[in-house]
């Protein structure tokens, strides 16, 4: 047996494609598509010029990558960086390139960090975290039912463990350290 | 207002925020009337995307009313129905002038290796996303696009995402006539994907998935053969043997990074966090696709290192052509194809959610329950919009 130099026939003719499915073809050219051409040539489309982009105001400092030249002229302000979390994170921008693990590594620390104390604070006011919030779709939607003979549900079982595991961790900690606590004391 | 807030992985709820504020002159303040949800905000909720902050409020796909301007913006007015691209953009900077809005250099600080993205971390900018009552929209002049009048709001969220980065999917996959394609994931975008590679003159199109009433939507809606992975051994051996042996013409992989099929995979990147993704469906494209042929990437992927092989791509002498959607170069288009009938995004809506239940509509989202395929999010001013 050999690779023969053609394709394999389809089930189907242009013809019978396009008495089935509505609008078969009708981007078979790619000029009709807007991806083609890839790139366009048509410097300053759709914004204004650059000079004219006014700068927004910055009114705390703004971390930002160190492969760009300058802050942005337009940002996000939502969540400014605060606390530990807001060290590691402006560590990370000040110190590292997008180019370098230790960057993004360094990012996803702050973000656990961050959780880590808004879960520890929230147990502090009127409104603390649940662990898994938005359960209760599981009674309203069918729940395990909907889960029966998924391939993914092997790995749904380790949600529980992924969220749980950082509290049981955390809370036996706290729990050996006052133990070593109360013994030295003794 | 009311917003939804991200409260670390897994927890998400609903809390009074203060209603944003114009903070450049070409700003503007959308009242929101839809949003949904989309697969790649759940890489957000699982914490898989770095520098997610705690009360950063999601959501790229949304549309609304104008209810504030800044002093530049000149073609918006309070009270405009507005689609919103889930691209922050300005419109002239060296990448928008080449029609690459979503690789603006002028609005994300944070990285010059994405541009800005409504509600999706710092690492896109920082801007607070449109699950929430308002938004601020940057460049209001640039983005949005007024809603024609012909066009529902349920098409019109679901074009500033869904919609727009399948047919962007299908496109970037340079179909020509009687190519046989693949389209790995039935979740909107992919679906979306198999359709357009229709319109495009598809000869055969295949869509890969597991779960059974995705696939079975793949069927009625797209025309599509499918595939569940679930039930072979090896879904790269079945591709070839669907092919003759020779593979695909083009793959596009809108699956991204918690791709299912392989439980190691699965669980360092979407579990653990050690993998910017799990590379399984990148994986079965590359080795899916034929010697020579092209491999479309439109599931999202975070920054951090996967373990994708790329030996073979190049070996095989792939093209790889990936990229954001720019949302807005797609729409003149999309919209005749909407208008035409040929493309009907709200097909896909499966679920409408008041915004006080999202963390429902996340878990629902998140576990698929129920048939979950676009969850729409609704606000107080949805009433009648």
């Amino acid at each position: 047996m050999v690779y023969g130099p053609h394709k394999p026939p389809l089930p189907e003719t242009p013809e019978q494609l396009r008495a089935r499915i509505p609008g078969w073809g009708v981007d078979l050219d790619p000029r009709d598509r807007p991806t083609v051409p890839r790139l366009q040539d048509r410097p300053g489309l759709e914004g204004p010029p650059d000079e004219s982009i006014e700068a927004q105001a910055e009114l705390r400092p703004r971390e930002r990558s160190i492969e760009h030249a300058h802050l942005t002229p337009v940002f996000g302000t939502a969540q400014p960086l605060h606390g530990v979390s807001g060290a590691i994170r402006r560590y990370a921008y000040a110190r590292f390139s997008e180019g370098r693990a230790a960057h993004w590594l360094l990012l996803v620390a702050g973000d656990r960090v961050e959780a880590f104390g808004a879960h520890v604070r929230s147990f502090a006011s009127l409104r603390p975290d649940v662990p898994a919030t938005g359960l209760r779709a599981e009674l309203r939607h069918g729940g395990l039912g909907a889960r029966k003979g998924r391939v993914d549900a092997r790995h749904h079982l380790l949600d529980p463990v992924v969220v749980g595991v950082p509290w049981v961790a955390t809370g036996a900690g706290v729990v050996a350290v006052v133990r070593r606590v109360r013994a030295r004391r003794r | 207002m009311k917003a939804m807030v991200y409260r670390g992985p897994y927890k998400v709820r609903v809390e009074d925020k203060d209603v944003p504020r114009i903070e450049h002159p070409r700003d503007a303040v959308v009242r929101v009337t839809r949003a949904a949800i989309c697969g790649s905000d759940l890489h957000l909720y699982h914490g898989m995307m770095p520098d997610t902050r705690i009360g950063h409020t999601f959501g790229h796909e949304f549309v609304g009313v104008v209810h504030e301007v800044g002093p530049a913006v000149e073609h918006l007015q309070v009270g405009d129905r507005v689609m919103v691209p889930f691209n922050v953009f300005c419109g002239s900077c060296f990448f928008c002038a080449r029609g690459l809005y979503s690789n603006c250099h002028n609005v994300n600080p944070n990285a010059t290796a994405v541009g800005g993205i409504y509600g999706y971390s710092h690492t896109t900018g920082g801007y607070d996303g449109g699950q929430a009552e308002f938004v601020r929209v940057p460049f209001a002049d640039v983005g949005p696009s007024l809603i024609p009048e012909w066009l529902s709001e349920d098409d019109a969220t679901l074009m500033t995402d869904a919609l727009a980065t399948g047919y962007f999917g299908a496109a970037i996959g340079d179909i020509v006539e009687g190519d046989v394609v693949v389209v790995l994931g039935a979740g909107a975008v992919g679906l979306f994907a198999a359709k357009s590679a229709w319109l495009m003159g598809a000869g055969r199109v295949i869509v890969v998935d597991h779960l059974d009433e995705r696939l079975e939507k793949a069927r009625t809606f797209a025309h599509a053969e499918t595939v569940n992975f679930a039930e072979h051994k090896d879904v790269v051996v079945l591709m070839k043997r669907m092919t003759d042996h020779l593979g695909a013409d083009v793959v596009i992989d809108a699956v991204g990074a918690e791709a299912d099929g392989n439980l190691l995979q699965h669980v360092t990147s979407a579990k653990l966090k050690l993998q910017g993704g799990s590379p399984v469906a990148l994986n079965w494209a590359i080795d899916g696709v034929r010697k020579g042929g092209t491999v479309s990437v439109v599931g999202a992927y975070g920054p951090i290192f996967s373990q994708v092989k790329f030996g073979d791509a190049l070996n095989k002498g792939l093209t790889l052509n990936m990229n954001q959607t720019p949302v807005k170069k797609m729409w003149p288009r999309l919209f005749e194809h909407v208008r035409n009938g040929h493309l009907v995004p709200s097909d896909l809506v499966t679920h409408r959610i008041p915004l006080e239940h999202i963390a429902e509509a996340y878990h629902l989202m998140s576990a698929k329950l129920d048939g979950c395929i676009k969850p729409l999010i609704t606000t107080d001013a949805s009433q009648g919009a």
